[in-house]
């Protein structure tokens, strides 16, 4: 029983940082751009938030920098795709391509100019980091474990889910929103400004995967950093959408079904069954290409992707 | 024109001046003037291509003029978008509507009008009392995907009186109509315009501009051309401002010549990928040298039957027997390869019978290239048939090897049409061949299937325009939800029989009932 | 109201509009604009950190260039890049986003690395043209996994292609801490390097696969521009519709295709694995598979500018790594550079297409 509550609560540690490239992604998605920058966003994110909590030794700075950072590289997919019309799926590859090598790149820099050879979070910021403590809640048994005692990050990205669902689906600026992702030209029609919208909501969901790559670094790596972080939790974010049918609400349970695949390896107790490790690495990626199968076999009207998704709006398109 | 110096300008719910508008090197509009006054139908007639929709578009906001200027209410007004447009209480209905086919009716209709999410409760209160005083039913939680055509349009007009609008803009609004519901559409533009709102209709159709409006602007080639009232003009006066030169309206229509049957279908049924019944029970014959017309609303299973008979679509039951033999589960290639010289000119040119990036050279050997040994292209043979047609078919077209997208829409159709003749085919199916064509390449159209069916070819000819079926095929067959309603003689049949058996009534009770 | 305030927009404002078909001259006038542009921007990042852009280029060139060691080290980088460029670009040219060309890499050196291992007493000759097919199949059936389930059920290629780039490495790690371990590494997990006779050979002091890369770029041309495969490929990509319309069989072309892609690519991990790191590691496709598809989007999808582009690319790589040494930079700085002259290539396409209008008047 233990040791099935320690998995449940590493698989809630582990889904983390897919929840924010989720959830990010979905944003984006819903705006109609597929962004396959997920990863660019988070790594890039993942420097910013490490290096602004090592030099600043604040988590909210840290979690600020990591956000504007994020956003900021969606910046530049937003400029090339919904301004200059660049074709999504090159830009979000270049973006990745560029936000992991910069990443690594700002990250080697500091270290050769640091005195002991690597980069380490300073004392009060990993004090931070470490799991809450509520009194009395955080004390009940089982309960308090799997609900009340994880790292502020957690609760962070469960509040943007659910933020990011109400924004979504209960407002009249998210019902905007998924106009434009169904039908620019129908959104525009009607007086909905879309490309500022695009831009807006492409800054944000950037900027919510780039708080998950700081998750990554800073929680995942330890406090030390490490190159590539992030380490495609970028890419299985972007299948994840899928899986959870663009609801961040379901892109929570997803998030958590994911990081136990990738958890497994340490728990699945040896007497039932022994497999390599690169088996268990791999699980992520079988499941995730088995599910994009499954949700291409059922087609359901209701369960697909926003319709302009990838597609970029030109208002003057004859 | 002249009315001008009786009336004040601000008494225009709407004027333009002098609006010039270009695409690249494309002049669509050139120096327009248009007015329309609030309590008044302003029927907007022009061909295809000559700016009707550019002009309108500029005042949606979709589109910025590059010069010219907009008055609303006499006042200089700046539209930079379609937000700008909306604020004027202006109002654009698009012939190809803009809705978001996922969401629902309410969801469509609320989408961009200011303030917070209200409750659906008081949304749907809201919605009901415009649409009942106009008389119109909609079902609001019903999906965009699950609607026919008219309901849809019913959701776009709810959707811009929902946001206060008392200029209305509609874009070519009966094309994909049954005559019975054209006729419930103008009853409903009546009563606003006696309840004053300015309505802008475009069409081509002379019959409805004559029956709608109350003034008629023509626009020939980007120009406009000329503003009458309507109660002083008639169909040939308006035909002659619209092309610019007298035209017989009437299309010839050559008796067949021994007419003997080509193409047996029976009892067809199809299904489209998604499950759903295309053609249920389909039974007819074409008869070669002879032009059957096809009528039915969009969509009532015309594209189907064109591909099932091409060997492009699998079949849930039935048969079509080419000269008695049965040709159902050969593939397109094999239908090619045995000899059965069919030729089809899809609804979707560039879709689908055009490959678009393409020259001509290219396309003239989509349905040949395999022909040759090796495993070589051999582009010669494609690049001379190529000069011949542009020759023979007069195709505008700077070079064999421009992407025949850059084409207008007349050459494009010159071009399928053409490749699909030189094949000498013995049966010829052709979707909407005229759709989006101005009236001279429309005619040239007909002249060519005319001579096809001097030769003896037999024709499937699916049409949208009433009136052109009428005059150009010997019969008639209309389809309705995927089913024929009725076979009928076209020199017998009138336009409103053809509408009511569009919408499901058989033969028998039409023509029983007279 | 209402007026009033869109009247005061009505003072500064840029529109896009399209613009008319531009020349082949124009266009290409444009691209070179952009990469200048990147260029410079790149400057400006290197002198961001402190450095003289000058001195950095200037040693990146010397880098590649400087020795015909030097030489021979940047096309040995450009061998699988041009390969695997060419690869992808068959798929691509068919509008089917093959983003797997990093797994297919892998499957074609995996297999290859089997004969190499396990087959290495065969004949000099015939195990290369064993391994040599071995390749082509791995690579070409991997390939053909995303392009059945998108044939058969229209799945998403992008993502499922992607996935499969894992799921290879992953099996290198398994074979790696497996299967074929090298019992003599002392623990240290890697496979055993091959033996000279499973070696591919060298001309002109560098492995042969610069040599099959450019008969591969003269058959990739041909293939495309003048068969009936390529017109086929060119007209799938156009509309399935227009295919099935023609009588093609767009899924098979599709399959059939993707086979082609996949062996390309595993053509490459052929050659990365026998003739440069003669040995199967976990870094045989290395990134390789993703720069390959900006190389191709780059040439725009033609052979023979995709030559041209993977030198360029490879002269980056290469003197990126003179870098590390004589300026103490990660060679994570090629990957920033080549983002940067990326971006500006992917605007610059804009201006070939569209131009600002500026209150009416035209601006470039």
């Amino acid at each position: 029983m233990d040791m099935f509550i320690n998995f449940l609560v590493a698989a809630v540690l582990a889904g983390a940082s897919l929840l924010y490239g989720t959830v990010g992604e979905i944003i984006n998605q819903k705006s109609g751009h597929l962004n396959l920058g997920v990863e660019g966003m988070m790594a890039i994110g993942a420097c910013a938030g490490f290096m602004a909590g090592y030099r600043f030794d604040s988590l909210v700075i840290a979690i600020i920098a990591a956000f504007l950072s994020g956003a900021a590289a969606a910046l530049i997919y937003a400029v090339l795709t919904v301004t200059f019309m660049a074709d999504q799926n090159v830009t979000g590859l270049t973006l990745t391509i560029f936000g992991c090598g910069l990443s690594n790149f700002i990250g080697e820099y500091n270290i050769t100019r640091s005195e002991t050879g690597n980069l380490k979070l300073p004392e009060h910021i990993m004090s931070q980091l470490r799991n809450i403590h509520i009194p009395v809640l955080s004390d009940i048994p089982v309960v308090g474990k799997l609900f009340f005692s994880y790292n502020i990050f957690i609760y962070l990205g469960a509040i943007i889910a659910i933020i990011v669902y109400i924004y979504l689906f209960k407002t009249k600026t998210g019902l905007n929103l998924r106009t434009i992702g169904e039908n620019p030209a129908a959104a525009d029609a009607v007086g909905i400004h879309v490309v500022r919208s695009k831009y807006i909501n492409l800054l944000i969901g950037g900027g919510i995967c780039g708080i998950g790559g700081a998750y990554c670094s800073m929680i995942v790596c330890g406090g030390v950093w490490m190159s590539d972080s992030v380490n495609g939790m970028g890419w299985i974010s972007v299948a994840l959408v899928i899986f959870a049918a663009w609801s961040p609400l379901k892109a929570i349970g997803g998030s958590l079904v994911f990081g136990a695949f990738s958890v497994l390896k340490y728990y699945m107790p040896k007497s039932v069954i022994t497999l390599p490790n690169a088996f268990y690495d791999m699980l992520p990626f079988v499941i995730t290409a088995l599910i994009l199968v499954i949700t291409s076999v059922r087609k359901n009207k209701g369960r697909m992707q926003p319709a302009s998704c990838g597609v970029n709006y030109f208002r003057e398109e004859r | 024109m002249a009315e001008n110096s009786e009336i004040k300008s601000s008494d225009y719910a709407i004027e333009c001046k002098e609006i010039t508008k270009t695409f690249g090197t494309v002049v669509a509009n050139d120096h327009v003037d248009l007015s329309v006054k609030y309590g008044e139908i302003l029927a907007l007639l022009g061909e295809n291509g000559s700016g009707k929709t550019t002009l309108m578009n500029m005042l949606s906001g979709i589109y910025h003029p590059d010069s010219g200027s907009i008055n609303v209410l006499g006042k200089h007004a700046v539209i930079n978008s379609p937000a700008d447009s909306i604020a004027l209480g202006i109002g654009m209905i698009h012939q190809h509507f803009k809705l978001v086919e996922a969401f629902s009716a309410l969801d469509n209709i609320i989408a961009g009008t200011p303030g917070k999410l209200k409750k659906r409760s008081a949304l749907r209160e809201d919605i009901s009392a415009i649409s009942e005083k106009l008389g119109l039913n909609v079902d609001l939680n019903k999906k965009i995907y699950n609607m026919s055509v008219s309901e849809k349009q019913t959701v776009e007009i709810l959707k811009v009186l929902y946001r206060g609008a008392k200029i209305l803009i509609l874009d070519e609004p009966t094309a994909v109509l049954t005559p019975q519901e054209t006729e419930k559409l103008f009853d409903m533009l009546r009563i606003m315009r006696s309840e004053g709102c300015a309505i802008i209709i475009i069409t081509h159709k002379l019959n409805e501009v004559m029956a709608i409006s109350d003034r008629v602007t023509i626009l020939r080639k980007g120009q406009s051309v000329e503003t009458v009232l309507t109660a002083e003009t008639n169909e040939k006066k308006l035909t002659e401002l619209m092309v610019g030169k007298p035209v017989s309206l009437s299309i010839e229509r050559p008796e067949p010549i021994d007419p003997k049957p080509l193409l047996n279908v029976y009892h067809l049924s199809v299904d489209k990928p998604d499950g759903t019944v295309a053609l249920e029970d389909v039974t007819f014959d074409i008869y070669s040298g002879e032009i059957l017309g096809v009528a039915g609303v969009a969509g009532s299973g015309q594209k189907e039957l064109c591909e099932t008979i091409a060997g492009l679509n699998g079949i849930r039951s039935g048969a079509v027997l080419y000269n008695k033999e049965n040709i159902i589960g050969k593939t397109a290639k094999e239908i090619i390869e045995l000899g059965i010289s069919m030729s089809f000119v899809p609804e979707d040119r560039l879709g689908m019978g055009l490959a678009s990036s393409m020259g001509m050279t290219g396309n003239m050997m989509l349905k040949s290239y395999s022909k040759s040994k090796g495993p070589f292209i051999d582009k010669k043979p494609a690049r001379e048939l190529a000069e011949r047609l542009i020759k023979e078919l007069d195709i505008k077209t700077p070079s064999t090897e421009i992407p025949v997208r850059m084409l207008s829409g007349g050459n494009v159709q010159k071009v399928l049409l053409g490749r699909e003749i030189e094949s000498a085919p013995s049966l010829l199916i052709t979707a909407y061949p005229v759709r989006g064509l101005d009236i001279n390449s429309s005619y040239t159209i007909y002249g060519l299937l005319n001579e096809q069916k001097k030769k003896g070819v037999a024709v499937l000819f699916i049409g949208e325009d009433l009136d052109v079926l009428l005059e150009l095929s010997d019969k008639i067959m209309v389809l309705c939800h995927g089913r024929v309603t009725g076979i009928v003689d076209a020199k017998t049949v009138t336009k409103e029989q053809l509408g009511l058996m569009m919408t499901g009534s058989t033969a028998e009770e039409v023509l029983g009932n007279g | 109201m209402a007026e009033q305030a869109v009247q005061n927009r009505e003072k500064f404002r840029i529109r896009i509009s399209k613009r008319a078909e531009v020349g082949t001259k124009k266009a290409v006038l444009f691209r070179a604009i952009s990469v200048a542009a990147a260029i410079i921007a790149g400057g400006l990042f290197i002198l961001c950190i402190g450095y003289n852009p000058f001195s950095v280029y200037g040693t990146i060139i010397k880098g590649a260039f400087s020795t015909s060691m030097a030489f021979q080290a940047t096309v040995k980088v450009m061998i699988p890049l041009l390969i695997s460029s060419l690869g992808v670009t068959l798929a691509f040219k068919m509008k089917f986003w093959n983003i797997g060309a990093e797994g297919q890499i892998i499957a074609g050196a995996i297999c290859a690395s089997y004969f190499a291992l396990f087959h290495a007493d065969l004949p000099h000759f015939l195990l290369m043209i064993i391994m040599f097919a071995a390749g082509i199949i791995g690579g070409g059936l991997y390939g053909l996994i995303p392009a059945f389930f998108k044939a058969k059920f229209g799945t998403n290629e992008t993502l499922f292609t992607l996935m499969l780039n894992y799921i290879a490495l992953y099996v290198i790690v398994w074979l790696r801490d497996g299967a074929w371990a090298d019992p003599e590494s002392g623990g240290f997990p890697k496979i055993a390097r091959f033996v000279s006779n499973a070696q591919l050979d060298k001309v002109g002091g560098i492995q042969v696969g610069w040599i099959i890369g450019l008969i591969l770029t003269v058959i990739v041309f041909i293939y495309l521009k003048y068969t009936k495969h390529g017109y086929e490929i060119s007209v799938v990509s156009e509309s399935h519709a227009t295919a099935r319309y023609a009588g093609m069989n767009p899924k098979k072309i599709m399959l059939r295709t993707m086979f082609f892609s996949g062996a390309v690519c595993g053509i490459a991990g052929m050659v990365q694995a026998t003739g440069s790191d003669m040995t199967l590691a976990t870094s045989v496709a290395g990134g390789v598979g993703f720069t390959a598809i900006i190389v191709a989007w780059l040439a725009q999808l033609e052979p023979i500018a995709i030559l041209i582009v993977s030198f360029l690319f490879s002269v980056l790589e290469k003197g990126s790594s003179v870098m590390q040494s004589t300026f103490g930079l990660s060679t994570y700085c090629a990957d920033v550079l080549q983002g940067i002259i990326l971006f500006f290539v992917l605007a610059g396409e804009f201006f070939i297409r569209y131009k600002f209008v500026v209150n009416g008047k035209e601006r470039n």
